[in-house]
């Protein structure tokens, strides 16, 4: 309190009490609305009310606190980061805090999605205004208790003190706390006050995680349950014409077989059985729609990219004249193969579809909707839903779609038993929804020795860059400047992956800038302040990036990385970015080996304001970016005549360790409001990586994966 | 079905399965120890990693016909409070982001350094190599084989 700044509380409606019946008072809030004034608060923790609340606070009259964690956990941390924020306001130590991955309900709007790396910064302002208005409430009562102001006490550790030196725990004041009103005035701390944020906090399921327990939605069993795998079409674009299931019946174990759709789902009494069964089906199948080819997306792409059928995205000055006034053009195409996400816990979902109630468990990045896409698809009251989430094992995307839980909640209906659908790995990469297949022109008009104009068009299969992506750098920097987008339509799913359309935008952009500082003949990290510089200074510039931060990490990564001074056949790339509200400069040191160049070692710089948890914040951005160098370098896929051209671990190749460089992380020491990191680290590295290489090869590479797509034998000497 | 007699984290259990089934699916569905998980179904990926008589091995390509006799440990068995070193090192370094792959990676660094107690760096990453983690959390699963190789040492010299 005495370091705290006090404000009014706005969020006052948004945040309920009660006493709980076995004691303790219980905190629900709504994190972005205000709570409808006929909810009514539990006092039984089993009667949870996720329609107007999306989390809890539970204080116990010892004074130990659970916090219903409301966001999914897809491996991103905020199950720790979250709680993080509640419980610094709260004034609790971190030992006597307990997070339980909270349930979720499909009436109140939320943001109760894992996408975006938006967790940390939507929840930022909201989650410790609810710690800190608890805190208020618990002084409060210990305040009324004695006799004193409220101001005149202090906490530390869930210990309220007075003046005299008195002190009561939170758990002797939780009853009374629980009748008081919510505060009107209440403070939070200033980011040299924080105890718990920004001290490294470890994974809170790490003890389960070591130690085998069931945790993620593969784990989860229920009584009478069913194991079910479903046989879908080979192809893309095609539709079941008939099926012979005489000898999936005869597989031990099997106890039916049904179709819903163009699919067949085996249910079994073991996954085992359900898997053999399915693979004794005999299906015949009819191409329905085009069966397309990587090649023919290709031909299409390039050809949409020499036409002038484009939508654009932003325009500034006059690009026209720049190019035609251009001393010297510099183009070039750069090109990126669909891609699977590759979750390591392959699709599944737990469905018990009866006709009191839909039971939904398992793992999945957007509950809400697929919770009112269940109720449509069965044609039932939203009330009749129940979704809970599991831990899940990796999203990258793919579980923003709900596509597996309809399947479930199909078969269980079917079935008229509980049943788990279970994803193969072949499934799981053949049934994708994948990054879609994307191509991007760019050009640059040059005119004494500056760059005065550059277009970008973007060719994309099913879908463009989305939202203010036309206004990240070099928006702002180069006068004449224009965006442009067009797509061809795929019967191929496509959607969401990893940090969507910067996962490769970024790799093009700043390979692109590197091949410019070149025939500029300027140093390429000069290149960068000088265009940053322009943006700052440009008055109307309408831009998402901050200039000034992104030449922050700029020179920070230049600093650690030792920029220009690296040692004999260690060759340097630098990129630079801002995508998800978070400004990152990497560099990659690569070596050759056997004439094949191999990552050694990434600095990357961090901007993303505060960083809540150092410890969850490192693991993010270095498996960002590994995972971008992973599927830079070697993660292929495409199809052919429909069907994928990878199907397992054999045959497409993920990052593994003896691929794996180190990576060194700094972060900016900032008291911004914290940033999003799931996605931000992985755009730029393959740029990083491209330069790099080519200073290692001479050869400047456009295509990736880019080992698949280079030639490993011309390599420059010295 | 057929009855095959395992000898599952030092105690004796009875199953009921076809002969072909891998043991990855019966130790999950049957025996209830989920912590050994699928991955790929190929051996490709080693998250279905536990020891027999020792050795890592993928319980996916294992069928329970032929574990008869072995001595089968899984992660819910490596140690008795979740207390051997590799786990104690995965728990200091922090190494999970999403989990998922853990329990396999934690089975691998664990035989791997009851064959190799002092590994270089190198020894380490080939050793590792099998086991896919798609979060990539490599640099701390390798940092993490390092503190466990180092525990392991003082724990014996203790």
């Amino acid at each position: 309190m005495a370091t705290g700044k006090h404000i009014a509380f706005s969020r006052r409606s948004f945040l309920k009490t009660s006493a709980l019946a076995s004691g303790g008072v219980l905190i629900g809030f709504n994190l972005f609305q205000a709570c409808s004034s006929k909810a009514k608060m539990p006092v039984d923790l089993s009667q949870l009310n996720f329609n107007d609340f999306n989390a809890f606070i539970k204080i116990s009259d010892e004074g130990k606190v659970t916090i219903f964690s409301p966001n999914p956990e897809i491996g991103q941390g905020v199950k720790t980061a979250m709680p993080m924020l509640i419980a610094e306001e709260l004034d609790v130590a971190w030992e006597d805090v307990y997070v339980e991955q909270a349930k979720l309900d499909t009436e109140a709007y939320t943001r109760q999605v894992a996408g975006g790396s938006q967790s940390i910064r939507q929840s930022w302002q909201p989650l410790r205004e609810t710690g800190a208005a608890a805190k208020q409430m618990l002084v409060n009562a210990a305040a009324a208790q004695w006799g004193v102001a409220p101001t005149t006490c202090t906490v530390k550790a869930g210990v309220i003190s007075n003046a005299k030196g008195d002190t009561l725990g939170y758990g002797d004041v939780v009853k009374a706390a629980a009748l008081l009103e919510v505060p009107e005035t209440i403070s939070l701390k200033a980011p040299k006050d924080f105890t718990i944020i920004g001290k490294a906090k470890g994974n809170v399921d790490i003890d389960k995680i070591i130690t085998g327990q069931p945790l993620f939605g593969l784990d989860y069993k229920a009584e009478g349950m069913a194991y079910a795998c479903v046989l879908r079409a080979p192809a893309f674009g095609q539709q079941l014409v008939a099926f012979d299931d005489t000898e999936a019946k005869a597989v031990s174990g099997v106890t039916a077989v049904l179709r819903f759709g163009d699919k067949i789902a085996v249910v079994a009494q073991n996954t085992w059985a359900a898997m053999k069964g399915k693979k004794a089906l005999k299906a015949e199948w009819k191409q329905k729609s085009k069966a397309e080819s990587t090649a023919d997306h290709d031909k299409k792409l390039m050809a949409l990219l020499e036409g002038d059928n484009f939508k654009i995205r932003r325009n500034d000055g006059n690009v026209k004249n720049a190019f035609a006034k251009a001393d010297k053009v510099i183009e070039r195409v750069y090109e990126a193969p669909f891609l699977p996400h590759n979750c390591m816990e392959p699709m599944n979902f737990y469905a018990d579809v009866t006709p009191e109630k839909v039971h939904l468990v398992g793992p999945i990045q957007t509950p809400e909707g697929t919770a009112r896409g269940i109720a449509k698809l069965l044609n039932r009251d939203s009330a009749d839903i129940d979704l809970q989430m599991t831990r899940m094992g990796g999203g990258f995307g793919r579980r923003l779609r709900g596509d597996f839980v309809f399947e479930a909640a199909q078969i269980s209906n079917l079935a008229k038993q509980p049943i788990k659908l279970v994803y193969t790995r072949e499934d799981d990469m053949t049934a994708g929804v994948y990054r879609p297949s994307t191509k991007y022109k760019i050009a640059a008009a040059i005119r004494n020795g500056k760059i005065t104009g550059y277009t970008l068009k973007e060719a994309c299969v099913n879908g463009n860059m989305y939202g203010l992506i036309p206004n990240f750098f070099p928006a702002g920097a180069i006068e004449n400047y224009q965006v442009a987008s067009a797509q061809i339509k795929s019967n191929i799913s496509t959607g969401a992956w990893r940090a969507p359309y910067t996962n490769f935008l970024a790799s093009a952009e700043q390979s692109f800038f590197d091949e410019l500082a070149e025939h500029l003949g300027i140093d390429r990290v000069q290149l960068h302040m000088d265009l940053l510089d322009n943006a700052k200074k440009n008055p109307n510039p309408k831009i998402k990036y901050s200039p000034e931060r992104l030449q922050g990490v700029l020179q920070l990564a230049v600093e650690k990385s030792g920029w220009g001074n690296s040692s004999p056949g260690v060759y340097q790339g630098v990129s630079v970015y801002y995508c998800h509200n978070t400004h990152v400069a990497e560099v990659a040191d690569v070596v050759m080996e056997n004439g094949v160049p191999v990552v050694k070692n990434v600095t990357c710089a961090v901007d993303c304001g505060i960083v809540v948890n150092p410890l969850g914040a490192m693991n993010q951005i270095k498996g960002g970016i590994l995972d971008g160098i992973g599927h830079a370098m070697y993660s292929d896929f495409g199809f052919k005549d429909g069907v994928p051209t990878a199907s397992n671990f054999s045959t497409y190749q993920l990052i593994r360790m003896g691929q794996t460089p180190n990576v060194d992380v700094h972060f900016i020491e900032s008291d911004l409001d914290p940033t999003g990191l799931g996605e931000p680290t992985l755009p730029p590295i393959g740029a990083a990586v491209a330069n790099a290489i080519y200073k290692a090869t001479g050869q400047r590479l456009t295509k990736q994966p880019y080992l698949h797509n280079m030639n490993l034998d011309t390599r420059v000497v010295g | 079905m057929p009855t095959f007699n395992l000898n599952i984290n030092t105690t004796m259990h009875t199953v009921e399965a076809d002969a072909d089934t891998p043991l990855l699916w019966v130790l999950r569905d049957v025996i209830d120890l989920v912590g050994t998980k699928f991955g790929c179904g190929i051996g490709q990926c080693g998250a279905c990693t536990i020891h027999v008589d020792g050795n890592a091995t993928r319980s996916c390509l294992l069928q329970v016909g032929q574990a008869e006799g072995l001595a089968i440990t899984t992660i819910e068995g490596l140690s008795k409070e979740g207390d051997h070193p590799v786990q104690q090192a995965w728990k200091s370094i922090d190494v999970p982001q999403c989990g998922y792959c853990q329990s396999g990676q934690i089975m691998t660094a664990a035989a791997f350094l009851k064959q190799n107690p002092n590994p270089s760096t190198e020894a380490i990453r080939n050793a590792m190599h099998g086991n896919i983690c798609r979060c990539a959390s490599y640099n701390s699963i390798e940092a993490a084989v390092k503190v466990a190789s180092k525990t392991s040492h003082e724990s014996h010299n203790a």
